[in-house]
């Protein structure tokens, strides 16, 4: 693990800002690249596109072979031809975030006049900051008005901040498994993550790249700490239960007292090690924050009615039952304050045993909501 | 329907109950409709009279089929979700056969005149001949097609009669727009007229609500 190369830099399709964007901590990026894929055709009324917007360590490749895991998209279940995100149907647009690390602007992108990358230098960006890279490029690409925005998570978050920001380009929102704010306990759980990447000697402050390191141990146990997160008591019980990584031969035969002792733990440190093949650590603190900032009701007096107040998106909130970290009372709270708005809303929480991860995974009663919904907000905006 | 389904009517069509309530919703007007269940009248008011119909829904497998079939559909509970709704938000409040099986009917029935302009409720009557009959004759709890539950494990907490109905509208200061008493398969009942009538054979009664000040 101590010799993991450094994060491959791969020519991700993209897009250059050179007017810069004004972040909300007051810094100003002189310049920003948005890194981008879409899928499927922009219709000629350019009515059709759906935005999509990705989770703490998700990317821009929803629906195609990830570049450097040689993986599925991340959302291959949801986004293609036939499926709930159609792309026969729908110009399908999903943008890296600000602050990540697969092309668009970050901790890993060199410093404006300096040939050093920014490291922990680069500025605290938010999730709205976030959401102004994306409406850039949404214009860049001509589009007007959003069909949808859909995201879960953190994706969840930015779909929040898009109805809240700009309700005229949004005409469905659809923030999944998600929160109007991060709860002191999934800060709690971020905080720990970051510190076992500050622990890590290869880290050096941040500025790893110059000693030709990363902190890969760190950030591999970030990982783990927050896949624990995503998963459920019941699915880890299905998945692992108490087994063991080949069991002692004879009763008295001494097994190591750590290592690979249970399979459970194997598969967290898989889990840790191949994340940080396709992680930058910097970009996994900058994210982080981000996340713990969001608190789209604080932006707005307190009260997240405010937010939506005559809003004329129409929303689709989902929550599923074993989620732990976006529990249901977070959608359903959301919900309520959408109700106060005078919203038109939709909500609903999915069975499963899944976790959090269950947004990403074989949901059959989820994708049909999502597709049920789409359609019905298709015949409302004629589309 | 299983036994361990709410009481509900079957229908093909538009439950003749719905065609009832949907009758009295004008074109274009703005709905909520409280035990939407898969959504059937939201659907209806929305493709044949343009309504911004929306619907609240309890059971969590009949709301995500309602969302699944594209119409505005949230999981919530009578009884705990208006309140969070602004006041004057619809022109109808609908609640179709769920005033009986509320918490608190009187406090539903409050929430629903202050977030429409107007309430839509309908419930079987407890009223009915066929159940004082049973009651008189057996001494034990009736059990009808329409009441059809033992009274251990029926969701309708909260039986009334066509003549208890009127006394809480007097009593909460609704005013009773229209009203009607029908049979199980919603055929209207001739006695309009006569609310002593209607509450002897009427076996379901629909009320159209609005605030007295209103």
């Amino acid at each position: 693990m101590d010799q993991t190369p450094p994060l491959q830099d791969l020519p991700h399709q993209h897009v250059v800002f050179t007017d810069g964007l004004a972040l909300e901590c007051g810094v100003v990026l002189p310049e920003i690249t948005v890194a981008y894929r879409t899928y499927g055709t922009l219709n000629a009324a350019r009515s059709n596109a759906v935005l999509v917007c990705h989770a703490l360590t998700g990317d821009q490749y929803v629906a195609e072979t990830h570049p450097i895991t040689g993986k599925p998209g991340w959302w291959d279940a949801i986004v293609g031809p036939g499926l709930p995100l159609d792309t026969d149907r729908f110009f399908v647009i999903c943008a890296n975030v600000l602050g990540g690390c697969m092309g668009s602007t970050g901790p890993r992108s060199l410093r404006p006049g300096m040939d050093i990358p920014w490291g922990i230098e680069f500025p605290p960006v938010t999730i709205r900051d976030m959401v102004r890279a994306q409406k850039r490029l949404i214009e860049h690409l001509g589009i007007a008005r959003l069909f949808a925005a859909i995201g879960g998570s953190m994706g969840g978050m930015q779909v929040l901040q898009w109805a809240a920001d700009y309700p005229d380009a949004v005409f469905a929102a659809l923030p999944i498994a998600s929160a109007a704010y991060h709860s002191a306990q999934n800060i709690a759980f971020h905080e720990v993550g970051r510190q076992a990447i500050f622990a890590d000697p290869e880290w050096h402050g941040g500025r790893y790249w110059a000693a030709g390191t990363i902190p890969a141990r760190g950030l591999a146990v970030a990982r783990m700490c927050a896949h624990i997160t995503y998963l459920s008591e019941q699915a880890l019980a299905r998945k692992f239960g108490r087994r063991l990584q080949g069991a002692p031969k004879t009763a008295g035969e001494a097994i190591s007292l750590f290592g690979d002792m249970f399979e459970v733990e194997s598969y967290l440190q898989h889990q840790g090690s191949t994340f940080v093949r396709r992680f930058d650590a910097n970009a996994y603190l900058t994210i982080t924050r981000a996340m713990d900032y969001f608190d789209l009701a604080a932006d707005h007096g307190g009260d997240l009615a405010t937010a939506y107040r005559g809003s004329p998106t129409r929303f689709l909130l989902v929550s599923f039952t074993s989620d732990w970290l976006f529990p249901t009372a977070e959608s359903r709270s959301i919900a309520r304050s959408l109700n106060r708005a005078g919203a038109n809303v939709s909500f609903v929480e999915i069975p499963s045993d899944k976790g959090h991860d269950a947004f990403l995974l074989d949901e059959p009663d989820f994708h049909r909501t999502l597709a049920g919904f789409l359609a019905g907000c298709a015949v409302h905006a004629k589309l | 329907m299983s036994p361990h389904d709410p009481v509900r009517f079957v229908a093909k069509n538009l439950r003749v109950d719905l065609r009832l309530i949907a009758e009295m919703i004008a074109p274009g007007a703005r709905v909520l409709d409280i035990g939407c269940g898969d959504g059937t009248l939201i659907d209806e008011l929305f493709t044949t009279k343009g309504c911004d119909a929306r619907g609240i829904e309890i059971d969590m497998a009949e709301a995500t089929r309602a969302v699944a079939h594209g119409l505005p559909v949230m999981h919530g509970d009578a009884d705990t979700d208006l309140e969070h709704y602004p006041d004057d938000a619809f022109d109808y409040v609908v609640l179709s056969r769920t005033l009986q099986a509320v918490e608190r009917p009187r406090e539903v029935l409050r929430q629903m005149l202050r977030i429409g302009a107007r309430a839509i409720v309908s419930f079987p009557n407890f009223g009915h001949w066929l159940l004082r009959w049973q009651l008189l004759r057996s001494g034990r709890m009736p059990m009808t097609p329409t009441w059809d539950r033992m009274w251990y494990e029926t969701p309708n907490i909260h039986p009334c009669t066509i003549r208890d109905f009127f006394d809480l509208c007097a009593r909460e200061g609704y005013a009773v727009e229209r009203w009607l008493a029908a049979d199980e398969a919603g055929r209207r009942a001739p006695w309009r007229r006569f609310p002593r009538m209607a509450n002897l054979f009427g076996e379901q009664a629909l009320f159209l609500l609005r605030r007295r000040d209103g």
